[in-house]
């Protein structure tokens, strides 16, 4: 970028440095935050209507990316391009544009911000390859630019796909690309959905690709907690002790209840029985008499 | 009646649970356990000096320092180890000297390090630090009969450094620097009357300097320099007290130095004339004053100085050979040795410098084939009964055992190549064959009943300490436990193991003793140059059902030279005699082997090697292995890890090769992926993957709240950690900001990163362990001070909602749908840390037959013991607090620190000095696992991380058992009578 430009956007943030000062300081924390999975998914080109849980999620996350953009960190748009092989020996070839903000912070860290995706149209000699490479079943292959600042470096990283992964209604890819700093570490290439195997040849009804791409930078590991720490918990945690959950009522007498069910049901045959028992009379009466002589006799 | 049998009841329930409490406690072995089913065998590696004690002393002892930076001290009569130490790789051991008859000198780490031991006992006596420039060839000059100073002074030399040490108590008498750049000094010697050192040395490859130096003082007296023409290319020796000789750059003469005269002189000698085998390298040896050695690739030769103006050979070894240094007899007489193969014989010939042309002793001793050539001759003399002077030998050999030769005969051996295992694999004994009677296992039917009553007597504890020790003894070498055939638990097996040598040894799991062992010749130190390197030893056939009688073999896989680009070279031996079936040669290089899970019908395993241009060959090249391969081949994936360019990258493999089309068992390979990591920010320092004969029990983890996780178990799982280039030095390098460990969780089929998280303020070096669908790794936390070992478990949230009974019942579920990478895995990770005390030097995990047993980490201490750690105590899912339903689940609470029990230690009171590696090897009984670590030391055991469930251990007393059972049936009759009177006595009522 020219360097006037570079110095307005300087001296603005500096205005806003001098407003808010706390809340400049505030926000570079949560910045990283907010970096984790900054999430741009747009369509491939603006004739093609974007799927329709794309727009929600990224109109969403873009507020949040957004709200931290005025503050500390300047920013300047950067470009590099995505390469596809299809595997027809021209080897690799641009297939589409990555366009982003870089943002510097104070301590000169560098990240990526608002990333877009641009794909390039199939022609027909692509699609002619495409084909091909779904009828044998070959690998489609995406490289991009290990260093999103400087692409003359000629490291690039690669990822590919079975071909036939890729076709659903139109050509849905999903791309993660994961970043450290300004370096891109590696590029996770895939379909949307799952991928079955064995994989059935399918052609798209649409020569189109809808792209999901994801920006991910590396999780920090929590602190390990140290005995200190523990005893300040111990300590805080002393004048609440820790109830056990409310059982429902059933949970705590259920063992009570259905011996008595039981019981209960036991009781009331037995009761359904007597009256009966009355009416047929006689055989267990002559039973009991003779245990009862038994008993006498001893 | 009531209260006294509660009461007894009481106390039966009371004991019962003091018995439950101790027998939880009870993972440690007992102390008369010791040895039972664990061995431990004590090597000290390639010797490469050797000092005998004096004549004096009286002891027969030798102290030798060995390529695996091992001091020891050696019984000469029986080859035991009185003592010895290890040290550290760091500090590389250069020179070993003796002074005083007392004092054992060792010069390390470049001249910079003298210590003095104790001779007797090892102790170290003191320790000097000495500053030197960085020296290539330190040297180490103990001075003989000082009549100037009280205590003999030891003179260190390297690079423009000279030291004189008091050898009582490493106090630097006097140092001197020399103000040439680029001085080396070479020799140091003294003047008869002890009050002159002299000091040679070499600036560049021309430049020579001499200086005399005062002994008392070491101001210098005299400095005499010289250039040479045509310039020198190192190899320098001193072949007499005025006389040096080099080779010159050309590697086509030798220079005969005078220096000792007013200025240095020179005469050349064409080497042509002396020997005619040019090819190769030379080797210059002093033997004695004015006579040298000239070892070229094919030959030695006896070199005589004629005056200062020529050589003479005296005589010539065609044979392989080694040469001696001199040992002095009398006053002015000096002897040495040199010991030459003849055939299948070694031919030790002892020659005194007064006399060249005859020999003292020349005996031929027979020796084993497998031990190669002869590398070192360290000689001895001793006085015989007759009162003439005797000599023995410690011989090197090629394979790096040591022998002591003495009248003709080995009278011992240590198999020192078992102190540098580069690989180790297993292999099962022979089935048992029908027809074999006891009589052939116990020696006779008197002894076998002799041994039973001795056994039954200890059981009862009627047995007196004579009779206990020798049940200990009958114990110990009980043919049960070595037997030459396979066993019902699988606890006897082989462990083949591949030393840096290139000799493959088998073992004996019961004692560890040798069964076999054979030097490849193919691995074998050629004649041209090019040293091979064992690479790796794997299981190459291991019968199962159509190929029942036939012999397991082991493949072994090396480089027949130093780079990367020098054709692989190809093994297979027999596993139950050692045999080589087949030796190969590869026409291509080997950067990569992989095995694969594919057998050909004659249960080969199948095997790709990659070469240097990433081309892959199949293994072994049979049509059958083909069609096997073929059908397997799109399925089929591999990654490599490059350290130096930093990158991670992974391929298929594509139908033929590019070089030659002819070669069909050569695939050419694609790129598929790859993973740059920025070298400003992060180094690779480690990749570890799950071991490939690992077997997992369940697939899901049952927690608490009877919800069900699903384990993500992925073969292709790799877990990489990075280091910042910072953080890859030494603890205290960096500072904690600038430091991290970045810790990847990779798909090998996708390159995809599953997880990866940053550990700030983290230093390595890092050492991990891959098992079922978890990782642990250990590292140093630069802000706390103190090493971690962090947890990452790893779940499948994909197959999450089978947790439905209708979709079960209904067939909806995915659990036995196939599983392809190309999904994307929606994966879900636990992770925590926990401080650790210790450093680490190897980690792995139990393996078991079936994958049920509960699995313990064996972490390889920085004490070199083995420390196994329960994996339930690196569970992510600790918490300070748990709920009832946690610990009902066995999750033990948070603590900050993980547990070190001193009862599990797995190598109880035993060291593996410099230990490397630990392997875990199933037995055929689920709850035993069989434990190998090597360093310089072996050590085996069995281990029961959930203790011996599935069978009733030694220790059980059948006795009692029997003794219950007659009790009880006893008692049953008795009562069955009482109760039979008591009913009549009723009746009659």
């Amino acid at each position: 970028m020219a360097p006037p430009c570079r110095s307005l956007l300087a001296l603005a943030a500096l205005l806003l440095l001098s407003l808010s000062l706390a809340a400049a300081a505030f926000q570079s924390d949560e910045l990283l935050l907010n970096d984790d999975d900054e999430f741009e998914g747009v369509g491939a080109r603006p004739s093609v209507p974007s799927p329709p849980a794309a727009p929600a999620i990224s109109s969403s996350r873009r507020r949040s990316a957004d709200a931290p953009l005025p503050g500390a960190g300047e920013s300047n748009a950067v470009q590099f391009t995505l390469e596809h092989d299809l595997g027809d020996g021209k080897g690799f070839v641009p297939a589409g544009t990555f366009s982003a903000r870089l943002k510097t912070f104070a301590h000169g860290t560098q990240t990526l911000t608002k990333l877009r995706f641009t794909r390039n149209d199939l022609n027909e000699d692509d699609k002619v390859a495409f084909k091909k490479l779904l009828q044998e079943d070959g690998f489609y292959t995406i490289r991009l630019p290990s260093n999103v600042l400087d692409t003359t470096k000629k490291h690039n990283v690669a990822s590919s796909i079975k071909a036939r992964c890729i076709p659903r209604d139109s050509l849905d890819e999903h791309i993660v690309i994961h970043m450290d700093g300004v370096n891109i570490l590696a590029v996770n290439y895939g379909s949307v959905g799952g991928c079955q195997y064995p994989r059935p040849m399918k052609l798209p009804s649409k020569w189109t690709f809808s792209s999901y791409t994801i920006l991910k930078t590396a999780e920090q590991a929590p602190r390990t907690p140290s005995f200190a720490d523990q005893l300040i918990e111990a300590d805080n945690g002393l004048g609440e002790v820790m109830k056990p959950p409310e059982k429902s009522f059933w949970a705590k007498y259920w063992m009570y209840i259905i011996p008595l069910g039981l019981i209960v049901m036991n009781a009331v045959t037995a009761a359904a029985n007597i009256p009966e028992e009355a009416a047929g009379q006689g055989q267990p009466g002559a039973q009991r008499a003779p245990a009862a002589a038994a008993g006498r006799r001893r | 009646m009531a209260a006294p049998a509660r009461r007894s009841l009481l106390v039966l329930l009371a004991g019962l649970l003091v018995f439950a409490s101790l027998a939880t406690l009870a993972t440690a072995i007992y102390e008369d356990q010791v040895g039972l089913a664990d061995w431990h065998q004590k090597y000290i590696g390639k010797v490469k000096q050797a000092v005998y004690h004096s004549q004096k002393s009286g002891r027969r002892r030798v102290v030798v320092l060995t390529e695996e930076n091992v001091i020891s001290s050696l019984d000469l009569r029986s080859g035991d180890i009185f003592w010895r130490h290890v040290i550290d790789k760091n500090d590389p051991l250069d020179q070993l000297s003796l002074s005083h008859g007392k004092y054992v000198l060792t010069l390390s780490s470049g001249g910079t390090i003298l210590r003095a031991w104790n001779l007797p006992d090892g102790q170290m006596i003191w320790e000097t630090n000495l500053r030197t420039s960085a020296a290539s060839n330190p040297q180490l000059h103990v001075m003989s009969n000082n009549k100037v100073a009280k205590d003999n002074l030891v003179l260190v030399s390297a690079g423009r450094w000279i030291y004189a040490v008091s050898s009582i108590d490493g106090a630097i008498s006097w140092e001197k620097e020399f103000s040439i750049d680029g001085l080396e000094i070479k020799g140091i010697l003294q003047s008869p009357e002890n009050d002159v050192v002299y000091a040679l040395g070499l600036a560049g490859s021309s430049k020579l300097a001499l200086y005399h130096l005062s002994a008392k003082t070491g101001e210098i007296l005299k400095d005499i320099q010289e250039s040479l023409p045509g310039g020198l290319c190192g190899e320098t020796v001193l072949g007499s007290d005025n006389v040096l000789v080099a080779l010159d750059k050309a590697r086509s003469s030798l220079l005969l130095i005078e220096f000792k005269a007013e200025r240095i002189s020179y005469n050349k000698v064409h080497v042509s004339d002396l020997v005619q085998d040019l090819s190769g390298s030379f080797k210059l040896q002093s033997l004695s004053n004015g006579i040298i050695s000239l070892q070229t690739s094919s030959s030695i030769s006896l070199l005589k100085l004629k005056g200062t103006v020529g050589l003479e050979v005296i005589q010539k070894f065609d044979q392989p050979a080694a040469v001696s240094d001199s040992l002095s007899i009398t006053e002015k007489d000096e002897a040495f040795a040199v010991v030459q193969h003849l055939g299948s014989e070694i031919e030790f010939i002892v020659k005194f410098t007064s006399d060249l042309s005859s020999e003292n002793i020349r005996e031929k001793v027979n020796i084993d084939q497998n031990r190669g050539n002869v590398e070192k001759v360290f000689l001895n003399s001793y006085i015989r009964t007759d009162k003439s002077h005797g000599f023995r030998a410690l011989v090197v050999m090629e394979d790096h055992s040591l022998l002591l030769i003495q009248q003709g005969e080995v009278v011992w051996s240590r198999e020192d190549g078992l102190a540098s295992i580069v690989d180790v694999t297993t292999s099962e004994l022979p089935v048992e064959k029908d027809g074999v009677s006891v009589a052939d296992v116990e020696h006779n039917l008197f002894e076998w009943l002799k041994g039973h009553m001795l056994k039954l007597k200890g059981t009862l504890m009627l047995a007196n300490a004579d009779e206990v020790a020798a049940i200990q003894a009958l114990r110990l070498k009980s043919s049960e436990k070595n037997k030459m055939t396979r066993d019902h638990n699988g606890f006897r097996k082989l462990l083949v193991v591949l030393t840096k040598a290139g000799k493959v040894m088998a073992l004996h799991t019961g004692d560890g003793r040798v069964i076999w062992s054979n030097l490849l010749s193919s691995l074998r130190a050629s004649r041209f140059g090019g040293m091979p390197s064992a690479l790796r030893i794997y299981q190459w056939q291991v019968p199962h059902h159509s190929v029942m009688r036939e012999n397991p073999s082991v493949l072994v896989v090396g480089k027949s030279g130093a780079e990367s680009s020098t054709p692989g070279v190809f093994s297979i031996l027999d596993s139950y005699s050692g045999e080589e079936l087949n030796s190969m040669k590869l026409d291509h290089s080997v950067v990569q082997i992989i095995p694969l899970t594919l057998k050909d019908s004659s249960e080969q395993r199948l095997h790709l090697i990659v070469d240097s241009n990433s081309n892959a060959h199949l293994y072994p090249k049979s049509p059958d292995a083909l069609n096997v391969f073929l059908h397997e081949m799109s399925n089929l994936y591999f990654y490599s890890v490059d350290i130096q360019a930093n990158v991670i990258k992974g391929y298929s493999l594509q139908k033929s090769c590019g070089l030659n089309l002819g070669d069909e068992y050569c695939f050419s390979t694609k790129e598929l992926w790859s993973i740059i990591f920025p070298s400003d920010s992060e180094r690779i320092a480690i990749s570890e993957t799950r071991k490939m004969n690992e077997v997992v029990h369940t697939q899901a983890k049952i927690i608490g709240d009877h919800d069900v996780m699903y384990k993500y178990l992925s073969k292709n799982l790799v877990f990489v950690a990075t280091l910042s280039p910072k953080a890859a030095g030494d603890i205290g390098s960096a500072l904690p900001e600038e430091a991290s460990v970045v810790a990847y969780l990779i798909d090998a089929v996708t390159g995809r990163i599953l997880h990866r998280v940053t550990h700030h303020g983290a230093q390595g070096p890092v050492h991990a362990v891959l098992s079922e669908n978890w990782v642990v790794y250990h590292y140093f936390n630069l802000r706390a001070h103190r090493f971690e070992m962090a947890v990452i478990e790893i779940y499948d949230q994909s197959r999450a909602d089978n947790k439905d009974v209708m979709k079960l019942i209904l067939g909806k579920h995915n659990l036995s749908a196939p599983i392809t990478s190309y999904a994307r895995p929606e994966v879900a990770v636990k992770s925590q840390s926990f401080f650790f005390t210790h450093s680490v030097k190897a980690m792995a995990v139990t393996q078991t037959a079936k994958g049920i047993t509960s699995k313990q980490l064996l972490i390889g201490t920085i004490g070199d013991q083995v420390l196994a750690l329960d994996k339930r105590y690196l569970d992510p899912r600790r918490s300070v607090n748990p709920t009832q339903q946690e610990k009902e689940e066995g999750i033990i609470p948070l603590t900050d620190s993980l547990p070190i029990i001193p009862q599990s230690f797995v190598t109880h009171s035993h060291q593996v000095e410099a230990l490397r590696g630990i392997v875990s090897i199933p037995a055929k009984l689920e709850s035993t696992t069989l434990v190998f670590t090597y360093g310089v030391d072996l050590f085996y055991t069995q281990l029961a991380p959930s203790r011996t469930y599935d069978s009733l251990t030694d220790e059980f007393s059948y006795a009692l058992l029997l003794i219950t059972i007659a009790v009880l049936v006893g008692a049953i009759i008795a009562t069955w009578i009482w109760s039979e009177k008591k009913e009549l006595r009723d009746k009659w009522r």
